[in-house]
């Protein structure tokens, strides 16, 4: 599924973020797109941020800015949240029916990651706190989880301070997951802000890659980088600032995961839930692929001997991305459905498949490259896993 | 496309120092290393040589082994390293926190049973009033527990038979609950008695206020009645029959018992563990007889050398694990405490084998005559006429005289076993204890001497069993999940159950 279309647009100045409507509204409409058919001449359209058309109209004087000419328009639909480049590069941003709503906050990052979905950009971003703030401002109040990334988001600084402020006291139900290195965490100072924050509903989802700096480092691309994740993690320890540690699975670090996850242990004792995770190929996996690539059912033995490390000490441990048919039967009651929606699929082996349901399916980037273990499981094989 | 740095670009430079370490050569001819923090690794004689002497390199995954645990400090990220030893070294001595923690209450020296073993020096049942505490000292004594910094506190009734004078064990729920009122600790309540005078309302009492039961329990009727005897009276049945109504009245969990090792226990250490399985108990605390009280003059009668009890021991554990990997869960506590140690970060409290000692950091006694002592052990010194280890009195002393006077300093001495000839370079010192208590009561001397200790001796052999199980556990699942449901007191059974944390 693509978030994104292309479309022409006029009278666009700055990035605009607006929800879109299909029925003309009265108060507020600065807050969204009106959805249009067919451009009608008797259409009242002062104040809103925007009109969205099929084709743009021809317009002798300019007043709200027209967005038109849609290579995807079914993907436009009432109650969603889109932004829309001056060029008129729309995306949509949020779909109030998505468990993966995300807020995108920044394409820079301090880490170049070997196996980086989504290779950081230059992007000047400080300008964009602005629309992030407004994109809190539309969420709907019921919402349960919002993902913040990049980029590194905490490389916005005190900007990121004031949309984690703006998005507690807006969405006071809400829960916010971050995807952060943790390495501006080091800052024991930055910390304490964040914690100061009332209510605070945050876990911050944290890389540990190795439990040797040079080897964590290697992979991050960044000398120092060990050494401030793992300041920041304490820091984050300190406060009381709840932390998922994230591993992703390659041919880096599949061969020291045991002792990774007894440093873990060790000296993280304090984190709340730890995440193993297959390779998305996306991004500069592409490019370093023979030094990633270990096909899962390769490293059953070593997933399985640090899921039950971490599991027999009273570690919360996951298993992201990676396919039923590819794990030890044990290790399926710790597989977790967690390709986002928009990036999921099934291959057409799957379809005869009788755990399809419980499935985390396969990144859409997966469905020429993937492990050659997928197969289809059996009614028996999904007996056999409910029952560990 | 971004250029990416080779490997070699972030490798240390050849060369490291060492980061303070302890070994020992272990009979398959390997070494076990130790560190500060209680992390060990097993090397083979090949890279143990190569490490000490400063030639083990990068290419080997026991460098990186040796770095990831601080054993080893190369040029990459020497910041790092050190700040992960220092918070780890703070963690496991975190037992320090918040003072003496465990406050021990002899509120009556007199005893129903009459134990051949009794190393309190206990008094006989129809001892007079003296043999009790007055109503001054137990208050005073409260009062000097609530003064105490912990957040939170054991209060402990011991004997003599605590039940004899349930009144003051009353009297001290009351008046702690009502003095803490103001102060606001959390005290855990247990009372040690030998459950023979159990009735209904103590047992509402227990419920009420929480209090937990801990008992004696030697083994099956014979071995039990031998070892406690009870004048015209079947000792084994009352207390198994108590037991089982504490059970039911505070919940299994609520009831724990510990037994003592005579020289007629030694014939039956499986008979000993079917007995507390019969009862529902989820562990045994296996003790060997304490050089203290009657102990001492019926030695004849009672004693063993260390070599028989470490052979009892080791036949005891080995029935305990054989249970377990039958499905039924079921731990020795001594062994569940070291592996604690060896395989968590986390700090033990365990008064009877820690560094400092335990003895008034991290207990302390308060006499039924008022006298204060470092340890139960210190007081049970004290009934065999010798006072060494009395702190001060809880009406002529106050609180700063009793824990900062003359006889806490001469413990503080010698209470770091980091700084005993004969511990401080032992492999096991870091999950051992300094005991000068001990040490005086056996070898007339504080410091103590290592090579005829046979606390020493006791808890290396225990420790290298201990070790042998952790190593063999790294290659057997179901040992793994064994040791792990112990020391995470979980049930055995469901150890793989994903949903199955708490």
């Amino acid at each position: 599924m693509k978030l994104h279309t292309k479309a022409s647009a006029v009278g666009i100045n700055n990035r605009l973020v607006a929800k879109i409507t299909n029925t003309p509204i009265a108060e507020k409409r600065e807050d969204y797109f009106l959805i249009v058919e067919d451009v009608d001449s008797d259409l009242d359209c002062t104040g809103y941020a925007g009109i969205l058309t099929k084709r743009l109209p021809e317009l002798n004087k300019i007043m709200t800015p027209w967005i038109g000419g849609f290579d995807n328009m079914e993907l436009l639909k009432p109650g969603y949240i889109i932004s829309v480049e001056q060029n008129g590069f729309t995306h949509v941003i949020y779909r109030p029916e998505s468990h993966n709503n995300t807020l995108f906050v920044t394409g820079r990052c301090n880490n170049n990651c070997i196996m980086c979905p989504q290779p950081p950009t230059d992007s000047e971003d400080l300008g964009w706190i602005e629309s992030h703030l407004r994109f809190i401002d539309l969420l709907d109040a019921d919402l349960e989880r919002l993902c913040i990334t990049g980029g590194e988001p905490t490389l916005l600084g005190n900007g990121l301070v004031d949309i984690l402020k703006k998005a507690t006291i807006r969405l006071p139900s809400t829960e916010f997951y971050m995807l952060t290195n943790g390495r501006q965490f080091a800052e024991e100072g930055y910390v304490q802000k964040i914690a100061a924050i009332p209510d605070l509903k945050l876990l911050c989802a944290i890389p540990v890659y190795s439990d040797v700096a040079p080897l964590h480092d290697h992979i991050v691309q960044a000398k120092g980088a060990f050494a401030e994740t793992v300041k920041g993690l304490h820091n984050l320890a300190r406060y009381q600032l709840p932390v998922e540690i994230r591993i992703v699975l390659h041919k880096q670090t599949i061969p020291r995961l045991l002792p990774l996850v007894e440093f873990i242990y060790r000296n993280f004792p304090f984190v709340n839930h730890v995440a193993l995770m297959g390779l998305e190929n996306m991004g500069y996996v592409k490019n370093n692929w023979e030094q990633l690539w270990i096909d899962p059912v390769d490293y059953q033995d070593e997933l399985e001997a640090a899921v039950r490390y971490l599991h027999y000490r009273q570690m919360a441990v996951s298993i992201f991305n990676l396919q039923l048919c590819i794990l030890n039967p044990s290790l399926h009651p710790f597989a977790r459905q967690s390709i986002s929606d928009f990036k999921k699929i099934f291959l057409d082996q799957c379809n005869s498949c009788a755990s399809q349901d419980s499935c985390a399916g396969l990144f859409k980037s997966s469905e020429t490259r993937h492990s050659r273990g997928i197969k289809p499981l059996t009614t028996e094989d999904r007996t056999n896993s409910l029952a560990n | 496309m971004a250029n990416f740095l080779p490997l070699g670009a972030f490798l240390p430079k050849p060369g490291y120092q060492f980061l303070p370490f302890d070994f020992t050569r272990l009979e398959s001819g390997e070494y076990l290393i130790v560190n500060l923090s209680g992390e060990h690794l097993i090397l083979s004689k090949a890279a143990f040589d190569a490490f000490t002497k400063k030639q083990i390199t990068t290419d080997f995954d026991q460098y990186w082994n040796l770095k990831a645990k601080q054993f080893l400090l190369d040029s990459y990220d020497k910041e790092t390293s050190e700040g992960l030893l220092a918070s780890k070294y703070r963690t496991k001595k975190a037992f320090l926190d918040g003072f003496t923690k465990l406050h021990i209450f002899v509120t009556t020296i007199r005893c129903n049973q009459a134990c051949q073993y009794c190393q309190v020096s206990r008094h006989n049942e129809t001892a007079g009033e003296g043999s009790d505490m007055s109503l001054e000292v137990l208050h005073k004594s409260i009062d000097l527990m609530l003064q105490n910094p912990a957040p939170a506190v054991t209060m402990e009734f011991q004997g003599g038979e605590s039940l004899l004078r349930f009144d003051l064990v009353k009297e001290g729920v009351r008046y702690s609950k009502e003095q803490n009122k103001t102060i606001g600790k959390q005290i855990e309540y247990v009372i040690c008695t030998n459950l023979t005078l159990l009735t209904d309302e103590y047992l509402a009492f227990c419920e009420e206020h929480g209090v937990q039961i801990s008992t004696s329990l030697d083994g099956p009727a014979d071995l039990h009645n031998k070892n406690r005897p009870i004048a015209s009276a079947d000792a084994y049945t009352i207390v198994t029959r108590n037991i089982r109504r504490a059970q039911e009245a505070l919940g299994t969990s609520a009831v724990s018992a510990l037994m003592t090792t005579s020289r007629e226990s030694l014939k039956y250490p499986k008979e000993i563990v079917d007995e507390y399985l019969a009862l529902g108990l989820r562990s045994i605390f296996v003790r060997e007889l304490n050089p203290f009280g009657f102990a001492i003059k019926a030695r004849q009668a009672v004693g063993y050398s260390i070599t028989e009890f470490i052979s009892f021991y080791k036949e005891m554990l080995s029935y305990i694990l054989k249970v377990n990997r039958e499905g039924q869960t079921f731990s020795e506590s001594y062994a569940s405490l070291l592996l604690t140690k060896i395989l968590t970060p986390w700090p033990v409290g365990f008064v009877d084998l820690q560094s400092p000692a335990g003895a008034g950091l991290g207990v302390v006694v308060y006499n039924y005559d008022g006298d204060v002592y470092a340890s139960d052990e210190s007081r049970m010194l004290a009934e065999m006429e010798d006072t060494s280890f009395r702190l001060g009195n809880v009406i002529d002393n106050s609180y700063e005289e009793i824990f900062f006077g003359e006889t806490m300093q001469n413990i503080a001495l010698v209470n770091c076993n980091e700084a005993l000839a004969g511990c401080s370079d032992c492999a096991y010192h870091i999950y051992c204890g300094a005991d000068p208590v001990r040490n005086y009561a056996t070898q007339r001397d504080f410091y103590g001497h290592r090579p005829t200790s046979d606390f020493c001796k006791k808890n290396m052999f225990i420790l290298k069993y201990v070790f042998e199980l952790v190593t063999a556990a790294k290659h057997d699942t179901s040992l793994d999940r064994i040791l792990w449901a112990w020391i995470t007191r979980r049930d055995v059974n469901q150890m793989d159950d994903p949903g199955y944390c708490n």
